[in-house]
């Protein structure tokens, strides 16, 4: 019998992190920003609350403060993915690089961070196992209501969660409300589909592209966070975050350019990732793996169906991967 | 006519691109009340003298006063500030956008977004002037007229004072361009001033009070329309004396070339195109095709080249001796090599036919490369060509090396028309081939048009402007909707008949 209460808490802690890269990578894409650094972006975020968390757990020893121990890996988090965020406008906007190349450029780059300091951090704890676990800050970060262990399978569903998950959450429907409600919203989708027209109206593409970009950095980042501290209890190894940052990419083409479908969406990627493992016992093992692949297959399909629907608004945003110059001829 | 007050003034302008001088030390007036026609030919300088002025680029040089005081326009936000919008020639609309949410693009009003109190100000602006457009509608849906007025619409959400347009009748029907004009008034009678550019000296002469010219970047002098004729205009621009007559020589031994009959046209979508189209093109003749832009222009040129498959109907071949062959389904390449030429100017002029980031003898390699037998391209040729073309056409580029998407829109047209011409075909397919073209350079593509003619070509010219398609054609074609409106003799023809016919088929009973 498949167990659907064990299996949605599973598929929203594998979402999350997707989430937080398809919002990021969303909200960076409607600037006309083709960001393909996302992936190095979330190994960045991921091992600089790493080594945040590190150094504070080695300096406090016992004497955790809960404030701190949740602050500074997140703040070590945002700066590493915002010099990511940085370093990727200040190639592609100001010095007008090519977005694709840059972008893997970047990803190589971050994934290499990662594995590079965490290899460091590995050697400088001396474990005896390829990984390092920062189980107490685990403990602050995934921290969960208090009563909700008591609420059944309502509680397991909807409250099982550490605080970034709802941030996260939080985050898609602000960043739809933002599209979609204000002034804001609607001058970076203008500088998405047509900087020039945007140009022309009075906003300042160059700013809102370095702003947004980073913004969308730092939220891909918190998913490279949250991967380690939460889903992963506290336990970085290298190459474990894997390929869940092109999933997230592949998540923003999914849900057509929409944070708040992305919620849902992440969530059903998270089950999708999973599934092989809900499959009844003594399926073959090659079949198992088949099923890893179904997140991509229906993002072809996905992708299929919405360019024989051909609806305008459900296109990539106009002017995506191209650089804008205003005195370009 | 003292009296009047100098809402902008331009003092020494200067501005260049790397070696190329786009304009240098202009001086201009714009009056409040006045339309200025701004003349000038193709790569004089216009554009981009606008262009400063609405603050996409920065003068290197001089100085605009606005009322009097001295301004710096550094970016389209501080001309907005200072009462001035630009109407580009492209339009600059997001598609995927509704005309409101265009028209508010980057406006820092108070408050929150609130659409539907910016509908209702559209609305009376609308109301004030005669516009009608839907705020809820997207661009994407709109026709170019109604685009246009989202731009004019959008430039007075902003309380511009100073209003420039770059050649705005370029893409309108004559019934268009009239209703474009009485808005234009009515700004006038409202105290705004309004620059407009325009390659069309009936309309020059028709709508504006003053004409500036500009020739090579300079600015050359200005004068009263009503004191104005167009051969003395022509001349101002040009630099020196032009001849303004299109030639129409009698049709030598006129023979049936192209036969295409109850040609039906699907897009992709299903939609019909061409409905039932049946016609003669014949040799040494110029088949005219009038029609409100995507009445099915495109799609007939492309059905006889062979890219546009076709539903039902035959397009024959035929040849001197009276053979019949029928082109449908045919490979275009087979096609082209019976002496069937192309050449389509698009409205962004590049998409179709040339490669922007390809220089000169590259773009007219993409006809030649197949000659040859080794597995190398043959490059002499095309860069004799490309010199050949240039040297005819007196095109205007720095090299034979120059990436097309370089040149303005002028030189790139004449680079097109030039390399299918060179191809001596036995039929010439023209779209558009002066779309944006000044009075002078449009006049060497009649020239070289009719020179084919005599040679026994047989032409069909797709125009937009139907007072050239009147005196150059010897037979128009009128398409409306994807159907034949009607088949009038050149010489014949009446403007308004032919008007009302692209707007109706048949043309109706009324206004005879």
């Amino acid at each position: 019998m498949f167990d659907i209460v064990a299996f949605i808490p599973r598929a929203v802690v594998q979402g999350i992190p997707l989430l937080f890269g398809c919002v990021g990578e969303t909200i960076t894409e409607k600037s006309g920003n083709l960001n393909l650094g996302t992936p190095g972006i979330m190994y960045v975020g991921g091992i600089c609350g790493v080594i945040g968390a590190f150094l504070y757990e080695q300096k406090a020893g016992a004497h955790m403060i809960g404030f701190l121990a949740i602050a500074i890996p997140i703040l070590c988090c945002l700066i590493g993915s915002l010099l990511m965020g940085l370093i990727y406008c200040f190639l592609t906007v100001t010095l007008r690089a090519n977005q694709n190349v840059t972008g893997l450029a970047m990803t190589t780059f971050g994934v290499g961070i990662g594995n590079f300091f965490g290899g460091s951090l590995i050697k400088l704890s001396g474990a005896d196992v390829p990984s390092i676990a920062l189980s107490k800050t685990h403990a602050f970060i995934s921290a969960t209501l208090p009563f909700a262990k008591k609420l059944g399978w309502f509680g397991k569903i909807f409250l099982s969660y550490g605080f970034l998950a709802y941030a996260a959450i939080a985050m898609a429907i602000i960043a739809a409300i933002m599209l979609k409600k204000t002034r804001a919203g609607l001058n970076l989708r203008a500088i998405g589909e047509s900087p020039a027209t945007a140009d022309a109206a009075g906003i300042s593409v160059i700013r809102y592209k370095y702003i947004v970009t980073c913004m969308g950095a730092m939220i891909a980042g918190l998913g490279g966070l949250y991967y380690v501290m939460d889903f992963a209890s506290g336990v970085w190894s290298n190459d474990a975050f894997g390929d869940r940052g092109w999933l997230a990419i592949a998540l923003v083409i999914f849900t057509i350019w929409r944070p708040n479908i992305a919620i849902f969406a992440s969530i059903l990627f998270g089950g999708l990732c999973i599934l092989h493992m809900f499959i009844p016992t003594g399926t073959n093992l090659a079949v198992k793996e088949l099923y890893k692949g179904i997140p991509y297959l229906v993002t072809i399909i996905v992708l299929i169906i919405t360019s024989l629907r051909n609806k305008r608004e459900n296109q990539p945003p106009g002017s995506l991967g191209l650089s804008y110059f205003r005195e370009d001829r | 006519m003292d009296n009047k007050t100098p809402v902008l003034q331009l003092r020494n302008i200067t501005k260049r691109f790397g070696d190329i001088t786009a304009n240098e030390k202009v001086d201009l007036d714009v009056y409040k009340g006045e339309i200025l026609a701004l003349l000038g030919e193709n790569g004089s300088g216009k554009t981009t003298l606008m262009n400063m002025i609405s603050g996409i680029y920065f003068p290197d040089e001089g100085e605009i006063l606005v009322n009097g005081r001295q301004v710096a326009i550094s970016k389209p936000e501080d001309a907005f500030e200072l009462g001035i919008g630009m109407i580009h020639q492209h339009f600059k609309l997001v598609d995927v956008l509704t005309a409101t949410e265009n028209i508010i693009l980057g406006l820092k009003e108070k408050g929150g977004l609130d659409l539907k109190n910016a509908a209702k100000k559209i609305r009376q602006i609308c109301d004030t002037y005669g516009f009608e457009i839907d705020p809820a509608q997207k661009i994407y849906n709109m026709s170019v007229s109604q685009k246009q007025t989202v731009e004019i619409v959008k430039v007075l959400y902003r309380n511009a004072d100073i209003l420039i347009l770059d050649e705005p009748t370029a893409v309108l029907t004559p019934q268009e361009t009239e209703k474009l004009f009485q808005v234009l008034r009515n700004m006038k009678r409202d105290g705004k001033s309004v620059i407009i550019i325009t390659h069309k000296m009936n309309e020059v002469l028709e709508i504006s009070d003053r004409v500036a010219i500009l020739r090579k970047g300079r600015y050359i002098c200005d004068m009263e329309t009503k004191n104005a004729n167009v051969q003395e205009l022509t001349d101002a621009m040009v630099g020196h004396s032009v001849t303004l007559n299109i030639d129409r020589p009698e049709p030598l031994d006129p023979k049936p070339r192209i036969l295409v009959e109850h040609l039906t046209v699907k897009s992709q979508d299903g939609v019909t195109k061409l409905n039932d189209i049946s016609f003669e093109a014949r040799s040494g003749e110029i088949l005219g095709i009038a029609g409100i832009a995507g009445s099915g222009q495109k799609e007939l040129l492309e059905a006889i080249a062979g890219l546009q498959p076709a539903e039902n109907g035959h397009v024959y071949f035929v040849e001197d001796n009276g053979e019949k062959e029928d082109l449908i389904g045919m490979d275009p390449l087979k096609i082209a090599a019976k002496g069937v030429s192309l050449s389509f100017v698009p409205e962004d002029r590049l998409g179709m036919g040339l490669v922007g980031n390809m220089d000169l003898a590259e773009n007219m390699m993409l006809r030649s490369f197949r000659r040859g037998k080794s597995v190398f391209t043959d490059r002499k040729y095309p860069y004799d060509l490309a010199e050949h073309v240039v040297k005819e056409l007196d095109v205007n580029t720095p090299s034979i090396a120059t990436p097309v998407r370089k040149l303005s829109g002028g030189n790139v047209q004449k680079v097109l028309v030039g390399r299918e011409i060179s191809s001596a075909p036995m039929v010439l397919l023209t779209a558009y081939a002066v779309r944006g073209l000044d009075i002078n350079s449009s006049y060497t593509i009649y020239d070289l048009i009719n020179r084919q003619k005599k040679n026994g070509v047989a032409v069909v010219y797709v125009g937009e402007d139907l007072d050239v398609l009147l005196e150059l054609c010897d037979r128009i074609l009128v398409l409306c909707d994807g159907k034949v409106s009607g088949l009038v003799d050149g010489k014949n023809a009446v403007k308004n008949e032919v008007g009302l016919m692209m707007t109706k088929v048949g043309g109706g009973a009324a206004n005879v």
